[in-house]
């Protein structure tokens, strides 16, 4: 830090002195003539930059950085735990299974002298479910999604959004209680329609007693999934560039067509994101189901009757009076799931990343 | 030339339908819709029917008219319109039956004996008994879980954002992004598993496992944590780097910086976030159920003893044998449903003044 | 094939702020017009007006009248749409659809008009990319992405996309302000070749590029920050660059302010 060099004027230069930092240890007997001042530590001029201090290993910089480091590797620590707790707390069970975990239909694992539980009914059950509430959810999902990034006034559509947010926010309990009491008579009545008219169809092929269902369970998780592919895909369609738009428009596109070209091509791997992520939601629902599926172990293509059951909520409904064998059994049906929404969360969540990357390449 | 010529003369007029045409459409497809189903018995009768035919012969109509007068693009542009306003309205119906239902059931016991009661010696043919013990419950475990999950995931957020480069940082962020979609159950399974089949008896008296509200806490902590982190390192994305920059050319260190600067510019949207889990975290049932034991009575003390929520109170109430029941169960979903409703709408309404916007 | 443009009282708003006033303007058929002035003051809000993208912004809106071949775009029954496939257009930074092929975002407008026969399109495509100057350079790959390309072969790829669909006029918006100048030399050619079939309209900052390209010039200004633009002078391109008659258009291309 050198001092400024002004040709001539003493008074700049007696006024430099006397503006140089000075040292910290403030001397209390400083001559008042700031020229026989001792010249200041780290002033320039005269003297060298004393030696900076050094950064201390220990200190708080570090501590702070070690608790959230290990803050943040929680999450992992935790994924893996939860892989490993109910791999132990599965594998008893597991062994006291008399028949093949992944073939055996039914749910006996309470039974003292012969338990006998498998998985793929559930299984089954668990894709059904979120099939039919992603063939429902998914098309009106984009349909508000595109209804509130192009179509509606901009008040108008945070208006709209905030009231699908607040779809998102009613527990699943209520939806599933609203199913069961509420929407099971209108079902019934139209799984009978169904049936009536269409029952050449096997997915209507029922002919009863019909209400609690996978149609039941299927439309209230519809509407429980609807929020999340909604609130994720109109993301994805804000996000298309307006050039795109407009060059669309200009080559006389109507604005179908427009969004047909422009919006929708470019935003194809969000919106997968978000119907895999709607998925992931669908496959893991508990409560509603446990409360509007009918529960059984049957597998077949009607979706109609009386029946239906998913790993979660066979898990909600056997763990009340299940015996050790019976816990675990249901620890390892839920490890089953753990490990199918894993992935498909992973399978998600790397498609968006990917295209951040695209984006931000081709940015 | 190819075969696309021009026009010679610029055609830009088309005919156009006029803005009346739409309505008519309507008013015509509804009577033909009432005529044909409900009068003519087509396919069973019935209102929804009604209601879906008429929409569907208004969308034929419309594109049949457009098509004619506008042209086939212009037909097609409309009925696209068309579907995507319906789709709105769609989704909306769900909402307001749930709503309704809620208010019109969950009124019946809005009395002081329901939330000042639990279920203590209530039997089947009882028509008193409340939610107090199930309210005090949610209360406790959603409490304890943010104290555990706010700074654990404040403080992982400030790392991804602050700290982190290289394959922890990524592997970190992306495991939080994967996390947020792990299901409940897995959660209340793992704490199960964990915490209550294998610590608890080493903390109980007796040598046995024991559910409480402490481990309910715990569940809905592993729910949460991902769900707080995303939301504040988002926030804290938003910062801009020359504020931190002018803190550090004046020489103050990282963590201060952090702690005094960032993090408080990012207050308001990470208050947002938190709320909006805890909103989340307390109309959670499965977890809670599979873990805190539920009881019939009063029990304030999260670290023993079983533990009733609103949520498990709904879902027992809402199966038990008795027809006062359903009563309770509605209004005690009525109650939950407000108490997630104030936090979302608060959280919502914070946002919108955070002075820090996505934009 | 081109026609005659009719500016009368053109004037349009951003909601209620009036971004231009009052223009009056005659562009004749097959020559190239150049828009130019300080940053600001409208010359883009005219041209976007042409072609009826101004209302594409909520709240904007356009006063006054455009015709072409004496029919006005903003007529009661006129579709929009037809409007802008007879007015194609070029923007100020290249924007190929990013999902598409070369190949089809030349062909995406007449895809659109609904010319399914790929016999039809791959010879609209040829005649496209080679009126663009663009086919030696690509033929071989088009089925590549259309944003693989450099900045200069994407502005030239989405002037192949415009003139596909065979409009009458070519509105320009700063087409070579994102481009190096090679690039832009090549476009500068690309005009004056085309200007043989099409009207073309061309904003620029660049006055020498204006002086370059075009056969008469309009010049638009603002009196101070906050007033709506207007059209200072409009003139044949030598004179206005070497004896324009207003002081304004003078003090602007000498330098002297903007």
């Amino acid at each position: 830090m050198t001092q400024p060099s002004f040709p001539g004027s003493a008074e700049a230069a007696s006024a430099a002195s006397a503006e140089s930092p000075v040292d910290s240890s403030g001397p209390t007997d400083t001559p008042s003539d700031p020229r026989q001042r001792p010249p200041a530590r780290g002033s320039g001029g005269q003297d060298t930059v004393g030696p900076l201090p050094r950064g201390s290993r220990f200190g708080s910089e570090s501590v702070f950085k070690w608790f959230t480091t290990a803050s943040g590797a929680t999450v992992l620590v935790i994924i893996v735990a939860i892989a490993v707790f109910l791999i132990l707390k599965a594998i008893p069970a597991l062994n006291a299974d008399k028949a093949n975990f992944w073939t055996h239909f039914e749910w006996f694992p309470d039974d003292p002298t012969n338990p006998q539980f498998g998985i793929p009914a559930l299984a089954f059950g668990t894709l059904v479910s979120a099939a039919i509430a992603l063939v429902i959810a998914v098309p009106i999902a984009l349909g508000i999604a595109l209804c509130l990034s192009h179509y509606a006034h901009r008040r108008l559509a945070s208006g709209l959004g905030f009231m699908i947010d607040l779809l998102a926010a009613v527990p699943s309990i209520v939806f599933g209680l609203w199913g069961r009491d509420y929407l099971v008579g209108p079902v019934r009545e139209f799984s009978g329609w169904l049936h009536h008219y269409f029952g050449w169809i096997p997915l209507f092929g029922s002919d009863g007693p019909y209400g609690k269902s996978y149609m039941l369970g299927g439309i209230v998780l519809a509407i429980m999934i609807l929020p999340i592919v909604t609130s994720l895909s109109r993301e994805v369609f804000r996000q298309t560039p307006p050039m795109n738009e407009e060059a669309a428009l200009a080559l006389g596109a109507t604005k179908w067509e427009m969004i047909r070209t422009a919006v929708i091509p470019y935003g194809r791997p969000g919106l997968i994101a978000s119907v895999m992520l709607g998925l992931g939601r669908a496959l893991g629902e508990t409560i509603a189901l446990a409360l509007t599926l009918g529960g059984g172990f049957l597998i077949g293509p009607d979706i109609i009757h009386n029946g239906g059951n998913t790993i979660a909520a066979n898990i909600a409904n056997k763990f009340g009076e299940a015996s050790e064998v019976g816990r675990g059994a249901l620890i390892a049906s839920g490890l089953v799931l753990f490990a199918i929404t894993l992935v498909v969360n992973m399978i998600a969540r790397a498609i968006v990343y990917r295209r951040r990357e695209f984006l931000g390449a081709a940015a | 030339m190819t075969a696309i010529t021009a026009p010679s003369t610029t055609r830009i007029h088309v005919r156009r339908l006029p803005v009346w045409a739409p309505v008519l459409i309507a008013v015509v497809a509804a009577v033909a819709a009432v005529l044909l189903f409900k009068t003519g018995k087509l396919l069973g009768g019935g209102w929804v029917l009604t209601a879906v035919g008429a929409v569907l012969l208004f969308l034929i109509g419309l594109s049949i008219a457009s098509g004619m007068v506008e042209g086939s693009r212009a037909a097609r542009n409309r009925v696209a319109t068309s579907l995507i306003y319906s789709a709105f309205v769609l989704a909306l119906l769900p909402l307001v039956s749930v709503v309704f239902t809620l208010i019109d059931k969950g009124r019946g016991r809005l009395d002081g004996a329901f939330f000042n009661n639990s279920m203590r010696n209530i039997t089947t043919f009882d028509a008193g008994g409340g939610a107090y013990h199930a309210i005090v419950g949610t209360l406790e475990q959603a409490g304890i879980a943010t104290l555990i999950t706010v700074p654990l995931g404040v403080a992982g957020a400030i790392y991804i954002v602050e700290y982190g480069r290289g394959r922890l940082a990524n592997a970190i962020r992306f495991f939080v992004d994967v996390m947020t979609g792990i299901p409940s159950i897995v959660a209340g399974l793992f704490i199960l598993a964990f915490w209550v089949l294998i610590v608890s008896p080493h903390l109980s008296s007796t040598g046995r496992p024991f559910y409480s509200g402490f481990a309910a806490a715990l569940a809905l902590a592993v729910l949460m944590l991902p769900t707080i982190t995303r939301s504040t390192e988002e926030m804290l994305r938003l910062v801009p780097a020359s504020l931190r920059e002018g803190s550090y050319a004046l020489g103050i260190p990282k963590w201060k910086t952090i702690m005094s600067i960032v993090v408080p510019t990012a207050l308001p949207g990470i208050v947002t976030g938190v709320m909006l889990a805890v909103a989340r975290a307390a109309g959670e049932t499965a977890p809670v159920l599979l873990v805190a034991g539920g009881t019939p009575n009063r029990n304030p003390n999260p670290f023993q003893g079983n533990q009733e929520s609103l949520s498990i109170y709904i879902y027992e109430q809402a199966s038990l044998a008795s027809k006062y029941g359903l009563p309770r169960a509605w209004t005690a979903a009525l109650t939950l449903v407000a108490l997630v409703l104030a936090l979302t709408i608060a959280a919502k309404l914070l946002a919108r003044r955070n002075k820090l916007n996505k934009g | 094939m081109a026609k005659r443009i009719e500016a009368v009282n053109v004037t349009a708003y951003y909601g209620s702020f009036k971004a231009i006033d009052s223009v009056n303007m005659v562009i004749e058929p097959k020559s190239v017009t150049a828009l130019i002035g300080p940053s600001g003051c409208g010359k883009s809000t005219f041209l976007r007006s042409v072609n009826r993208m101004h209302e594409v912004i909520p709240g904007a809106r356009v006063e006054g009248t455009l015709t072409i071949d004496n029919q006005d775009i903003y007529g009661k029954d006129v579709d929009v749409t037809a409007v802008r496939r007879l007015i194609g257009m070029v923007f100020q930074r290249p924007n190929p659809f990013p999902t598409m092929s070369i190949y089809d975002n030349v062909v995406a407008g007449l895809r659109l008009n609904g010319m399914r026969k790929k016999s039809l399109l791959d010879d609209a495509c040829e005649k496209a990319l080679r009126s663009a100057n663009l086919w030696n350079e690509v033929h071989t790959r088009l089925n590549r992405p259309g944003a693989g390309l450099s900045g200069g072969q994407q502005q030239r790829l989405c002037i192949a996309r415009a003139i596909a669909v065979q409009p009458q006029v070519v509105l320009m918006d700063e087409p070579c302000s994102a481009l190096d100048p090679i690039s832009t030399l090549a476009i500068e050619d690309l005009i004056s070749e085309l200007k043989n079939e099409y009207t073309i309209i061309i904003v620029t900052h660049n006055m020498q590029q204006a002086a370059r390209v075009s056969d008469r010039t309009a010049f638009f200004s603002i009196d101070k920050t906050g007033d709506p633009g207007r059209l200072i002078e409009f003139d044949e391109t030598a004179k206005i660059f070497t004896n324009p008659s207003v002081k304004k258009t003078e003090d602007y291309i000498t330098g002297r302010f903007g």
